[in-house]
């Protein structure tokens, strides 16, 4: 490809879902002139538009939204901005010095030179191959978020006698879904001892139509050759192994799967970016940048979110971050101090961000991370080295819902030799 | 005096309130973090009320369905009236958030309307 051809904007955003929409509204907002969204789907708005049910925005809005209806509230922001963007247009590659390389149907392959990248590609599902269920291969096992496509933006409904594993929210949401169009959902089987998905998914999706939900319970078998007849699922153990004589046999047409998403981090890991092995997302710093200086992440594909008003929220900021960078280049020379580290331990599994910069952070910077099983009447306790400076006591934490601590800078500024801020769950 | 146990639907904190009442007067309301799960509590030991989000056909427009929401929560128990009632609705492109697909569903008094735009082809 020639030199001449490449074109080149401020910033290039890689997605143009939720993320990538309050990314690049922000870095607008922020001054920055050319900034273009390259968005894989015929629309922008990512997954908001097959997500059809109510309970986005009540942060962002103080209302509730559906999430076609959250969705446009950021694409009308971005037409009214006039950012551009591409759609049907995929990302093959973006290298270290910012150059993304991207193909669709009317420009071809084309290159172009980015100052800055917003990563905001989302996350996928675990596909059944992951899960190393025994039994034939046959059709009607659908994933919840195809299935949820299916349902909503095409209209087809994937089957009418339903199992579904795992209780992430959108298998929860799919339960419900496909109960309100005539199917019958039979159980909910969720290996761990405890759901992956919110409380109030729980009660509104199964418990309002009397759907069953069986914890510690997996698929053992699915018979069927040309279509799913029956799945058998069975009571699994601490080691979450079948136990034998458990088994419950369920005649259905269709298995959905719910057992989790990971970030969609091919482009990422390709151009060198450390990828944390709990999260499966970037590292990022207090300004949501990579370990690649002017490359930044945001939404599913930084860390899988239970909210988009969170997803909006950290977006905002990695493109107001952006802007600051295409406008001030690399601030690193400018630090005063050495970056805090940010662990996570005992209870706690990681951290966003992982490393802090007390320099260049904001006044507040919201630090979320998620535990690694469900704590009653625990306490979250922040650790400024060796000493304890916040212990505080939460009614119930679960890994399925997302949890904060909010650091201030100039707590951070009071102690020049701070060196690691530890996050933990202690009991007592 | 009776007790329920409730998990809040109305945000994703999910908060568990205790409710106590004698018959169908409430006593208290506790374990809510605000006026939401207050208000609630109070409406679902009494009389359970929901939100309804679904899709109905399209003709005309870029996309097969529009989904749509009952503008307010309609009884719980008349759920799957209103479904059957909005499955038989059909609206042409164009379509534009807020537009109503279908006015006093099932005399609820709660307006059915579209949660997308739909553009006409």
């Amino acid at each position: 490809m020639e030199a001449n051809t490449m074109q080149a904007y401020d910033i290039v955003i890689v997605g143009g879902g939720p993320a990538g929409l309050a990314a690049a509204i922000s870095a607008r907002k922020s001054g920055t002139e050319r900034i273009l969204i390259l968005e894989r789907d015929g629309e922008l708005g990512g997954i908001l538009n097959q997500c059809i049910h109510n309970g986005f925005g009540l942060h962002t809005f103080k209302e509730e939204l559906t999430g076609p209806e959250y969705a446009d509230r950021f694409i009308e922001q971005v037409y009214a901005l006039h950012i551009e963007y591409k759609l049907d247009t995929m990302v093959m590659d973006i290298s270290e010095d910012k150059v993304v390389t991207a193909m669709n149907r009317t420009d071809g392959m084309f290159q172009i030179q980015a100052g800055a990248v917003i990563l905001a590609m989302g996350c996928r599902e675990r596909p059944r191959g992951a899960l190393n269920i025994p039994g034939y291969r046959p059709a009607g096992i659908y994933s919840a978020g195809t299935a949820q496509r299916l349902v909503n933006i095409e209209g087809y409904m994937p089957g009418r006698e339903v199992v579904i594993l795992g209780s992430g929210d959108i298998g929860l949401i799919m339960a419900r879904r496909m109960t309100l169009e005539g199917a019958q959902v039979k159980v909910v089987a969720e290996l761990m001892p405890y759901s992956g998905g919110l409380k109030r998914n729980i009660v509104q999706c199964l418990d309002d139509f009397g759907i069953p939900l069986k914890l510690s319970h997996t698929v053992v078998d699915i018979e069927g050759k040309e279509r799913v007849k029956a799945v058998t699922i069975a009571q699994v153990g601490k080691d979450r192994k079948p136990i034998p004589g458990t088994e419950e046999r369920y005649t259905c047409d269709t298995l959905l799967l719910s057992t989790g998403l990971i970030p969609e981090n091919e482009l990422s890991g390709k151009c060198g970016i450390r990828l944390n092995p709990v999260t499966k997302g970037p590292f990022v710093n207090e300004s949501m940048e990579t370990n690649i200086p002017g490359v930044f992440a945001c939404g599913n594909v930084l860390h899988v979110h239970d909210l988009v008003d969170y997803v909006s929220e950290e977006a905002g900021r990695a493109g107001e971050a952006a802007a600051k960078y295409v406008q001030n280049g690399c601030c690193e020379a400018e630090d005063t101090r050495e970056p805090i580290s940010l662990v996570a331990t005992d209870g706690a599994r990681y951290t966003v961000p992982s490393v802090i910069h007390p320099d260049r952070m904001e006044d507040l910077l919201t630090v979320r991370f998620r535990v690694g099983a469900v704590y009653k009447q625990a306490y979250v306790s922040v650790y400024f080295d060796e000493e304890r400076v916040m212990h505080q006591k939460k009614k119930i934490m679960a890994p399925g819902e997302m949890e904060q601590i909010i650091l201030q800078k100039k707590k951070l500024l009071e102690k020049p030799d701070l060196r690691t801020i530890t996050i933990r769950i202690e009991e007592d | 005096m009776q007790k329920r146990e409730l998990t809040c639907i109305g945000c994703p904190m999910g908060c568990q309130i205790t409710v106590e009442l004698e018959g169908e007067e409430i006593r208290s309301v506790t374990g809510n973090n605000c006026q939401i799960g207050d208000r609630y509590a109070r409406k679902e030991v009494i009389h359970p009320e929901r939100i309804v989000t679904t899709t109905v056909v399209v003709t005309g427009g870029d996309k097969e369905r529009c989904s749509v929401k009952t503008k307010g929560n309609i009884p719980k128990d008349r759920i799957f009236d209103c479904m059957a009632a909005i499955n038989r609705v059909s609206i042409a492109a164009p379509v534009k958030i807020g537009d109503i697909v279908l006015k006093n569903v099932c005399g609820t008094g709660i307006d059915v309307v579209a949660t997308r735009n739909i553009h006409k082809i």
